[in-house]
């Protein structure tokens, strides 16, 4: 069934769209990230432009990231403090992202330091977590080595002031690790046009030492609010939402997350890692090559005038 | 006073006549054009549409000698202002290199004869009447910056031409005894808004004879006009609006699957 969209002004398959928002719905609530590192490649290459697709991107992540934080809040797995120290850290991180990104668009090279930040984020972050989870996975499967369980590992993370308990994690820490990795998070999503769960999920588990049941629910829970944010700052500064397009996404979103969530609990924490490395290098080497291959069009139409 | 008056009427009619001659021989062949439909709404299950556009030649006596008769009709979208850039291989990537700002580029132009273009229109023609693609694009706004740089524009047209946003179909207008044609020019889906203007030329030995100009008005419609507006009109209230439909869609497809205990 093809539809007419009133803001992205393209035709698209309705049923494309529904499928788009159920598998990036199912990775969410999977994994815990909210999905914008995919389903914004995705839209593109169905032909939405750019600038509609990141805005209600952002959207459908709100509505998936809702309906995965309603089933993890069922599991008593959503750290609601450590969710508000990281998004008090991500709201003023985004705050300098959204300056820098302005900065960046006037000297006209935005597209290529978003495609540079999602191959070195990605990159980083899959590499590091494919190497440790597989790392857990080969000493698990030892002979007569069950791995030796420390409640949580010290860390340069454990001698710094302003200490709080967070206690859903088992965690009593400093604020500042967590306030810093949310501006850290926040500064990429507004210029990468992202949640930020990729990152804020590795970040958690090996710097925090958050317990990975709780990381995802915590996750997602800070997603909603980033993500709320960058719609409504799209939706007044350019007009790119696309409500009809987001409802199509959402509509297959959160059908999408409710399984995934489900899938989640029944996988084995380090090979849930593995699966989020490997989807994380698999964007990040195709982001990659689209730098580095010659490009079948040398030329690009953007509509507008030159900033 | 009666026979005066007819005096009069006999001795100014020749110079009427006379007065009236050349008008006639210029306008001796004209062009009556009509179109199927004059407006084109988006709706939401908008997939392109056809136009048809038909017409006949008027004559008030036999056809001229000369050239056989052509007829060219072109469609144009409205003038939309965009930036073409290109990539070059910079330390190992490629990235936007260099840009270069086009005033106006028209979102839609097609271009339909009845016989292969070069026989239907010389250039000296079509740079009069900015006919074929490349002209009526150079018509429109080419800065002076982008008139140095032929290759921006060339990969304008190559691209828009693979977007079905450009093109140029040559024999596609059937034309019958001289007398009657008709075209369908294909509108594609990614219209933009606006008037979209219509010209049909008449040509003879490459000159054109007559010509004529109608306008097809394309709107969104429906739903699509309210959220289009909406949009523009209530960007905050349509953001807001925006989350709310997420968060419900969120809340309810959890409450739904938490009661089918799944």
């Amino acid at each position: 069934m093809q539809l007419f969209l009133p803001i992205a002004e393209v035709s698209v398959n309705a049923f494309v769209l529904i499928g788009i928002g159920g598998i990036v719905g199912f990775l969410s609530g999977m994994f815990g990230v909210g999905g914008g590192f995919l389903i914004t490649p995705l839209l593109f290459f169905i032909g939405i432009p750019p600038a509609v697709a990141v805005a209600t991107g952002a959207n459908q992540v709100v509505a998936s990231s809702i309906s995965g934080v309603l089933a993890q809040f069922k599991r008593k797995a959503v750290d609601i403090r450590m969710g508000l120290v990281l998004l008090g850290g991500g709201l003023a991180g985004s705050g300098l992202g959204i300056w820098v990104f302005a900065q960046l668009s006037a000297a006209g090279q935005v597209d290529l330091f978003v495609q540079l930040s999602y191959v070195l984020f990605l990159g980083l972050v899959g590499v590091l977590m494919l190497q440790e989870s597989l790392r857990a996975m080969i000493r698990a499967r030892r002979p007569g080595g069950a791995p030796v369980r420390r409640s949580h590992v010290h860390t340069w993370v454990h001698g710094m002031p302003l200490k709080m308990k967070f206690r859903a994690s088992g965690l009593y820490i400093s604020v500042l690790p967590p306030f810093m990795i949310g501006a850290f998070v926040g500064f990429l999503s507004a210029i990468m046009g992202v949640g930020g769960g990729f990152i804020m999920v590795p970040a958690m588990i090996y710097l925090l030492g958050m317990p990975t049941k709780v990381v995802i629910g915590t996750s997602l829970f800070q997603i909603i609010f980033t993500t709320a944010f960058t719609t409504v700052m799209h939706a007044v500064s350019s007009q790119t939402v696309d409500l009809m397009l987001a409802l199509l996404l959402i509509l297959g979103g959160v059908v999408g997350a409710q399984f995934g969530a489900r899938i989640g609990v029944r996988l084995r924490a380090d090979q849930m890692r593995v699966l989020l490395a490997l989807l994380v290098l698999a964007v990040c080497i195709r982001v990659g090559l689209d730098l580095v291959l010659r490009p079948a069009e040398f030329y690009s139409i953007t509509l507008g005038h030159l900033p | 006073m009666r026979h005066a008056l007819a005096l009069l009427f006999c001795a100014l009619a020749p110079a009427l006549a006379l007065t009236l001659a050349p008008a006639a021989q210029a306008a001796e062949e004209q062009v009556i054009a009509g179109l199927s439909q004059s407006s084109v709404s988006i709706t939401a299950d908008f997939s392109g549409t056809e136009i048809l556009v038909y017409g006949a030649v008027k004559r008030e006596a036999p056809a001229p000698e000369g050239g056989p008769m052509r007829v060219i009709v072109t469609v144009q979208g409205p003038d939309i202002p965009v930036t073409v850039r290109r990539k070059d291989q910079r330390y190992g990537i490629w990235l936007n290199n260099a840009s270069v700002g086009i005033d106006a580029a028209p979102s839609f132009y097609a271009v339909s004869t009845s016989a292969p273009l070069r026989q239907a229109l010389s250039e000296t023609e079509d740079l009069r009447h900015r006919i074929t693609i490349p002209r009526a694009i150079r018509a429109v706004g080419i800065s002076e910056e982008a008139d140095n740089s032929p290759a921006f524009i060339e990969a304008l047209l190559r691209i828009r031409e693979k977007e079905g946003r450009y093109a140029l179909r040559e024999n596609s207008v059937a034309l019958t005894e001289e007398t009657l044609f008709r075209t369908d020019v294909m509108l594609p889906t990614n219209l933009t808004e606006g008037d979209y203007v219509v010209r049909v030329f008449l040509t003879r030995d490459g000159k054109v004879v007559d010509s004529i100009r109608r306008a097809i008005w394309v709107r969104k419609a429906g739903l699509e006009r309210f959220l289009y507006e909406s949009a523009h009109e209530q960007p905050l209230l349509y953001g807001l609006v925006a989350l709310i439909t997420a968060a419900i869609a969120g809340w309810g497809a959890s409450a739904l699957f938490a009661r089918l205990r799944w």
